[in-house]
């Protein structure tokens, strides 16, 4: 079984986009939304859930009021300051260490499990699809991430896939490293801004750090094709192949209106033929490399 | 006057309003919070004056002291400490320095030792004091860079925050305590389903906030009507125009050669501190 992951470094450079075309393409994929905090897949490939998890990340101090003696060593230990003057939990800024717990001199304190989301295992008209959401102002993305990986990874199992195709988030943090571990390649979809380019730069960074392959897709290419030949020869010098250089076009956007994949809105669009020509190279690469 | 500038969604153009606020208002401090992808100082091109590094603590072991009893493991949330008979392993990356192992170790053998995170910069650009962090790659935790960027924050003078992407804890970590927060949205479904997360966060958090569209013209009018609906308000829309994608890809900020956005970004600075002394 293969993985690849969309990637951008950047937000909004149209890794979303790219990967629900790709699930289309793909005919025998089971797709990961591992942008738990802001997902935006389902708009595009529109699941109907089969199954509902909830995600148990992290703990929460819960503090019993009748036996609190107001010392307030718990918030003079927090380092979270998770505890208010009047000797509440803050649970949004409660990271579930229990120091308050432990040093609660009259045992007051006690940590609860904490739900931070939900899981999802949904179909869709062209296969499985595993997601999530984590609910408003939770922590612990990385972990959900982990959680969609996984339950991607048993439906691939289960349905005879051979292909986990996985939507990333922005950035470079502990999402983004939860959803490149152990996966064959990357796709980093970036912009020929200077932007784009700073961040694809510390994103490919990251995915040599973590030993996955890189492969490139400059989206809107012609917003500024000077940045785009940087681009291009940045990479040639670094070994990594550009697979896909795409032009800027209303119709993705006019795609997403109306909740469908540009490979499905305008099939004969010059975006959607490079995409389609893009995933024939990944898929090739992806199966002739045996790792 | 605190203001945060965040959106959900990424890539919307929360930098380019904070810095082309920062630029219209002047004599603000803009502080780029976005640790693992900072791109404030790609439109402003500081003369950079120094660089710090950014630490978190982790637990250093005394082996002469430990007697591997384990409870340091026993009592770790995020499996960042593990006992075995012969050695203590410490995952750095892993630990969220709540210093728990040091409080329960019975024989104190648990001191704090510096753990390179990433790194502040600041800059000086067009006479904005910038500040910007630095997520060192393939370490995972991004808040306590953002804490340190936070911690250089200058209380009674003009404070631009720039945030991450997303709607979780760096996001949280950014906009918490901010006296008003600018959403910056599109006018596309993406936008408009992420500009509701962030706004479910922002009232559970209790920060003011208003709407920023930008792009206007892409898409439909969803974020329109659901703006109308909650009764958010729509503090400004910056069209669409080719030009401005252009600026922005070689690293100019807009307002600099489009001279009407000055007056309309102060325009929206002053009504964004009418909303915050009412």
């Amino acid at each position: 079984m293969k993985q690849l992951t969309i990637l951008s470094g950047k937000g909004g450079t149209g890794k979303t986009s790219i990967t629900a075309a790709f699930a289309v393409l793909a005919k025998n994929a089971v797709v990961a939304d591992c942008d738990v905090d802001a997902p935006d897949l389902h708009m595009l490939l529109h699941p109907e859930v089969i199954e509902t998890k909830e995600f148990k990340g992290s703990k929460v101090a819960v503090i019993d009021e009748t036996k609190c003696v107001s010392c307030g060593v718990c918030k003079e230990k927090c380092i979270f300051e998770a505890i208010t003057n009047d000797l509440k939990v803050d649970a949004v800024a409660c990271e579930g260490c229990g120091v308050c717990k432990v040093v609660c001199p009259v045992n007051a304190i006690t940590l609860a499990e904490r739900v931070s989301g939900s899981a999802y295992i949904s179909k869709t008209k062209y296969g499985f699809m595993s997601h999530a959401m984590l609910y408003p102002g939770e922590s612990n993305s990385g972990k959900l991430v982990t959680l969609v990986r996984q339950n991607a990874k048993i439906l691939a199992e289960k349905e005879k896939r051979d292909l986990i195709i996985i939507d990333g988030s922005p950035g470079i943090g502990c999402p983004v490293i939860a959803s490149i571990t152990g996966v064959d390649a990357a796709l980093v979809v970036t912009e020929p801004t200077l932007s784009g380019i700073h961040d694809l730069e510390r994103v490919l960074k990251l995915l040599d750090h973590f030993n996955v392959v890189p492969f490139v897709c400059v989206n809107m290419y012609d917003i500024n094709t000077e940045n785009t030949n940087k681009i291009m020869s940045f990479c040639k010098e670094n070994g990594i192949d550009v697979v896909g250089i795409i032009p800027f076009s209303s119709e993705v956007t006019q795609a997403m209106v109306n909740g469908k994949t540009i490979v499905e809105y305008s099939p004969e669009s010059s975006v959607a033929e490079e995409i389609t020509t893009m995933w024939r190279k990944l898929y090739l690469s992806l199966k002739s490399s045996d790792s | 006057m605190i203001l945060s500038i965040a959106s959900g969604k990424g890539g919307t153009g929360k930098t380019s309003v904070a810095v082309n606020l920062a630029l219209s208002v002047g004599n603000v401090q803009l502080l780029d919070c976005d640790v693992e992808e900072p791109n404030a100082h790609l439109l402003l091109h500081p003369n950079l004056q120094k660089t710090e590094p950014v630490y978190s603590l982790i637990p250093l072991v005394n082996e002469e002291l430990c007697s591997h009893c384990g409870e340091c493991s026993k009592f770790c949330q995020y499996n960042a400490i593990f006992a075995t008979s012969e050695k203590i392993l410490v995952f750095p990356e892993l630990c969220h320095s709540c210093g728990g192992c040091a409080l329960v170790c019975p024989k104190k053998a648990i001191t704090w030792e510096k753990h390179r995170i990433g790194a502040l910069k600041f800059g000086l650009a067009e006479g904005l004091d910038l500040v910007y962090g630095e997520l060192e790659i393939g370490k995972p935790m991004a808040v306590p860079v953002i804490k340190a960027v936070k911690k250089q924050i200058r209380e009674g003078e003009n404070v631009i925050l720039d945030s991450p992407p997303g709607t979780s804890c760096p996001f949280v970590e950014t906009v918490k305590g901010s006296d008003f927060c600018v959403l910056v949205t599109e006018p596309t479904p993406f936008g408009l389903h992420d500009l509701k997360i962030a706004v479910e966060v922002l009232r559970r958090i209790v920060v003011p906030f208003g709407v920023v569209v930008n792009r206007a013209g892409i898409g439909d009018k969803n974020v329109y009507d659901y703006c109308i609906e909650e009764n958010i308000r729509i503090l400004l829309e910056i069209p669409y125009q080719r030009r401005i994608a252009e600026l922005y890809s070689r690293g100019v900020p807009f307002s600099l050669e489009m001279s009407e956005w000055e007056e309309k970004f102060k325009e929206l600075y002053s009504e964004i501190r009418r909303a915050v002394s009412r």
